[in-house]
């Protein structure tokens, strides 16, 4: 087991310089000259002059990837070209909250996904299946970021009620923006866990079946074994399995797709950082916070293995 | 060499026996008639793509240049089924005008991306050793990269326009099917008849294409379908955020990212252009969900 885990961290090391050579390169494929790109349109020769000198880019190239990933290792991922702070202290301010995000997000797709792929399991090819997977579908074909305007537009600018509806007077009942209290955290985890509860709920569904096809469940069943007991004790521990690499790898990927749900709903974390910095054309913060993203992810993915390592005994990734 | 490759093949065309490939085939496209959810995706598919062609000459509104000022963010009514947006624009011929281009985006951007990994996969597959090392490793870093952010890296770089996205879009799109088509290649390969061709003395290209490719088609059709349905979702993604279609492109994604500024007063026009990458993308999961039980051999007649 040790061993495994030292050789999957080893696997990682040349993942780990594929992904900072890509992020280096962003700023030396975007077309122009980079100073020129970071100086803006008329900028005077000599600011240019300034900013080539500053950031070291007469050095060669591998001399300036060399410095970079130094620099990074130490946690100097550069300036800001915006705000002129660090760019490590611009994504620390904002790498809980799309961490926070991507994890109440993962929280309610596995809650609500097994439930959903339970039930479904449970009474296979019947009306409350058809539907639920429907809706699972359904789930999985929308647009996150549709979902949460039209979230926001039903629950945040909230649809008036009729009359009779004791107690409310219509459904403006959480935050359209911002990120922090209840009422605001909530819609966002809507939006972002949709999706991965859809996916949750279908691999749940798939892989009950799997299990409940399986003898030993018929064994169990014909000793007379509780039907609620050979569902969750016997068959839902085996289907876990295969869930929990699901789990891990949504809630990595949520990391990511965070992006248009932070721009949705103004939620200042890395994803919106990104897209604030592309527009403005500050690449040493879209360079930063892609790093760091794709980083987490990474290491996310690692936990993944091992956690489906120590759950599986029988598979040897060899 | 080529001499006993003829000799194989020469009694086959003669007698004509049925070919077993298409035999399979017909039996793969029975199940799907019997298959729900690929017969309704199909349908829907068919029909969007009938909407693409036909529907630009029969919207009542110009997409792009009837703009009636005085009547902007009306609410849908007769004249404008799904109410006009921000400039007074038709929404209904928008939308219409826009499905070409989402069709478009997703199936060339998935052509692309599935050719390359398909090509990569099979490479690696095939040659293994150092070839597969080098290949997979390069897939492992692209795969790095959490979802969508591969694709606005790319967008970044290469500047936000359609081409672009197509670009960005299929690269995201290679990993994926270099992994699969890996897998299904090593599996392939230790069967005994890639064997016999190889003591043929066939060429390495033509157990490749001729003998590999055409047994592994089902996986790659079936991750094609569902990548369609997320490369449509990633494009208007990019576009939502003003990386990909510009306006006043009939995008989907641009629509929306016009409307979320009216979502106070106008809801409509965010509703409409999200409804349609909805049926689009549903389409394609369902063709895709009703093609992996029909290839799947473990699912009953």
């Amino acid at each position: 087991m040790f061993q495994f885990i030292i050789r999957r961290i080893l696997q990682t090391i040349p993942v780990l310089i594929g992904v900072s050579i890509i992020v280096f390169s962003m700023m030396h494929l975007v077309p122009g000259d980079p100073a020129q790109v970071i100086a803006g349109e008329g900028a005077p020769q000599e600011q240019i002059d300034n900013i080539r000198e500053r950031l070291g880019l007469n050095d060669p190239l591998p001399k300036q990837y060399l410095d970079y990933v130094t620099n990074a290792v130490q946690g100097d991922l550069g300036t800001s070209m915006r705000s002129g702070r660090d760019v490590s202290s611009e994504i620390g301010a904002r790498f809980w909250v799309t961490v926070e995000l991507a994890f109440y997000s993962t929280v309610l797709a596995v809650f609500v996904g097994l439930i959903v792929g339970i039930i479904s399991a449970t009474r296979k090819y019947s009306a409350i299946d058809t539907t639920l997977m429907l809706a699972a579908l359904f789930g999985l074909s929308m647009p996150n970021f549709w979902l949460g305007l039209m979230l926001i537009q039903w629950f945040a600018i909230g649809i008036d009620l009729p009359s009779w509806v004791p107690f409310f007077s219509d459904t403006a009942w959480f935050s359209p923006s911002g990120w922090g209290s209840f009422s605001q955290v909530v819609l966002p985890v809507i939006t972002l866990g949709t999706s991965s509860a859809a996916i949750i709920a279908r691999m749940t569904r798939s892989s009950m079946l799997d299990v409940i096809g399986q003898d030993y469940i018929r064994t169990a069943r014909a000793k007379g074994v509780k039907e609620q007991i050979v569902i969750y004790r016997h068959a839902l521990k085996n289907a876990l399995i295969p869930i929990v690499t699901v789990v891990g790898l949504q809630f990595g990927g949520l990391l990511g797709g965070a992006v248009l749900t932070e721009s949705v709903f103004a939620v200042n974390g890395m994803g919106k950082l990104i897209i604030d910095s592309i527009q403005a054309r500050d690449f040493p913060v879209v360079q930063g916070t892609i790093l760091v993203a794709s980083l987490l992810f990474v290491f996310v993915n690692l936990v993944v293995d091992v956690a489906y390592r120590f759950l599986n005994k029988r598979i040897d990734l060899d | 060499m080529s001499r006993s490759n003829e000799y194989i093949e020469k009694p086959q065309t003669a007698v004509r026996p049925p070919n077993p490939r298409l035999k399979s085939w017909k039996s793969v496209f029975n199940k799907l008639k019997k298959n729900k959810s690929a017969v309704v995706g199909g349908i829907l598919i068919i029909l969007l793509i009938i909407i693409a062609l036909v529907g630009p000459y029969l919207t009542p509104y110009d997409p792009l240049y009837d703009q009636d000022v005085t009547n902007k963010l009306a609410t849908p009514t007769s004249d404008h089924w799904f109410g006009t947006d921000n400039f007074g624009r038709d929404i209904f011929s928008r939308v219409i005008q826009g499905t070409g281009l989402t069709l478009m985006i997703g199936f060339f951007s998935i052509l692309l991306g599935a050719t390359v990994g398909v090509f990569l996969g099979i490479i690696a597959g095939y040659y293994g050793k150092r070839t597969d090392s080098i290949i997979m490793r390069i897939m492992d870093v692209l795969l790095a990269f959490p979802s969508i952010l591969l694709a606005l890296t790319i967008v970044t770089v290469l500047g936000g326009n359609m081409f672009n996205v197509i670009i960005a879009v299929a690269v995201s799109s290679v990993p994926i099917f270099a992994r699969i088509v890996r897998g299904s290649t090593l599996s392939v390969k230790k069967l005994e008849y890639i064997d016999a061709m190889r003591a043929l003395g066939a060429s390495d290209s033509r157990i490749i294409f001729k003998h590999i490719l055409p047994n592994i088609t089902s996986p790659i059709i079936v991750q094609a379908t569902l990548s369609i349905a997320t490369a449509i979702l990633s494009a208007s993604g990019l576009s939502f955020l003003g990386l990909g279609a510009q306006p006043p492109t009939p995008e989907w994604g641009a629509m929306l990212s016009d409307g979320r500024n009216y979502l106070y007063n106008a809801p409509h026009v965010a509703l409409f252009p999200g409804l349609a990458i909805v049926v689009a993308v549903l389409a394609f999961n369902l063709l895709g969900d009703g093609l992996r039980d029909a290839f799947d051999p473990k699912t009953r007649e």
